[in-house]
């Protein structure tokens, strides 16, 4: 067992933790604080496939921007073990059961695929991932949904503010 | 490493995503779950990149191949920036006519 497999089994098991604690926890700041956890972990990921452009990318825009803007939410709501709604015991059991159900239905196919378990993931080798190269494809081959995006973005930035402002109309009724 | 576990171990992710949509009733939990079934992808199509690229590597070492899908990657993270935005919002103003973030009360929206 080299270097990069205990690194990947390390950051699969603390990604995987991390997400089941994000549902057990009783307490959103905290899930919130998990979630963080698992994109710590998904971005170390994206190191060892050396793709270095996105583990930064996730980083800032995911763990910083994402995550900091359900906190505030978070705190402004007040939100607190107490009133946190829950749902009844049964509901949980049933959910979990799918849920494992369909992991099983579809970790038998990937185990049955000839074509997937005879392909293997080079790790170290390659230079797509840097920012050089993606920036080279990202604004020749793609310029076009990038500027896209930036439309994206003003439509939901406008959408958020005209959702959120307080609407007088409705205070008055 | 084989792609096969970088397969199982994503859709371990999404389906702890899943489980989470469906278990819990705090609308915040929820969204966060979808957030982490998207990261999911995420990095199983930064896999399956680097898996054809290094087929492609062997033949050409300046070959671009699989830099379209950390484009789509990149892609995926500026659209769910955008959709947290205003997700986030609609749940802001729930709150506020609700005083609670039960998705249940959803289910009345019609009064």
């Amino acid at each position: 067992m080299n270097l990069v497999e205990i690194a990947f089994w390390g950051l699969s098991s603390l990604a995987i933790i991390s997400a089941i604690m994000v549902l057990i926890s009783k307490n959103p700041v905290h899930s919130v604080l998990w979630l963080i956890a698992v994109f710590f972990a998904i971005s170390g990921h994206y190191i060892l496939l050396n793709a270095q452009f996105l583990a930064i990318v996730n980083l800032i825009v995911y763990a910083g921007a994402i995550m900091v803007l359900f906190l505030f939410v978070i705190m402004l709501m007040n939100l607190n073990k107490e009133r946190d709604p829950q749902k009844n015991v049964w509901i949980k059991l049933a959910g979990a059961v799918s849920g494992g159900c369909l992991l099983m239905v579809l970790v038998s196919l990937v185990k049955q695929a000839n074509e997937v378990n005879t392909k293997q993931v080079e790790m170290g080798i390659g230079h797509i991932g840097l920012i050089k190269t993606l920036g080279k494809v990202l604004f020749t081959d793609f310029v076009v949904p990038f500027e896209i995006s930036s439309v994206l973005f003003l439509s939901a930035m406008v959408g958020a503010v005209v959702i959120g402002k307080k609407d007088s109309k409705l205070e008055n009724n | 490493m084989p792609i096969s576990n970088y397969i199982i171990f994503c859709l371990t992710l999404f389906t702890i995503g899943i489980v989470g949509v469906l278990v819990r009733r705090n609308a915040i939990i929820v969204f966060m779950c979808i957030e982490l079934m998207l990261n999911a992808v995420n990095l199983l199509l930064v896999a399956f990149s680097k898996m054809h690229h290094g087929a492609a590597y062997l033949t050409d070492k300046a070959s671009l191949v699989g830099a379209e899908a950390q484009i789509f990657v990149f892609f995926i993270m500026v659209v769910a920036a955008a959709e947290v935005s205003v997700g986030l919002a609609i749940i802001v103003m729930m709150y506020r006519n609700t005083h609670s973030i039960d998705i249940n009360f959803l289910n009345r929206l019609k009064n």
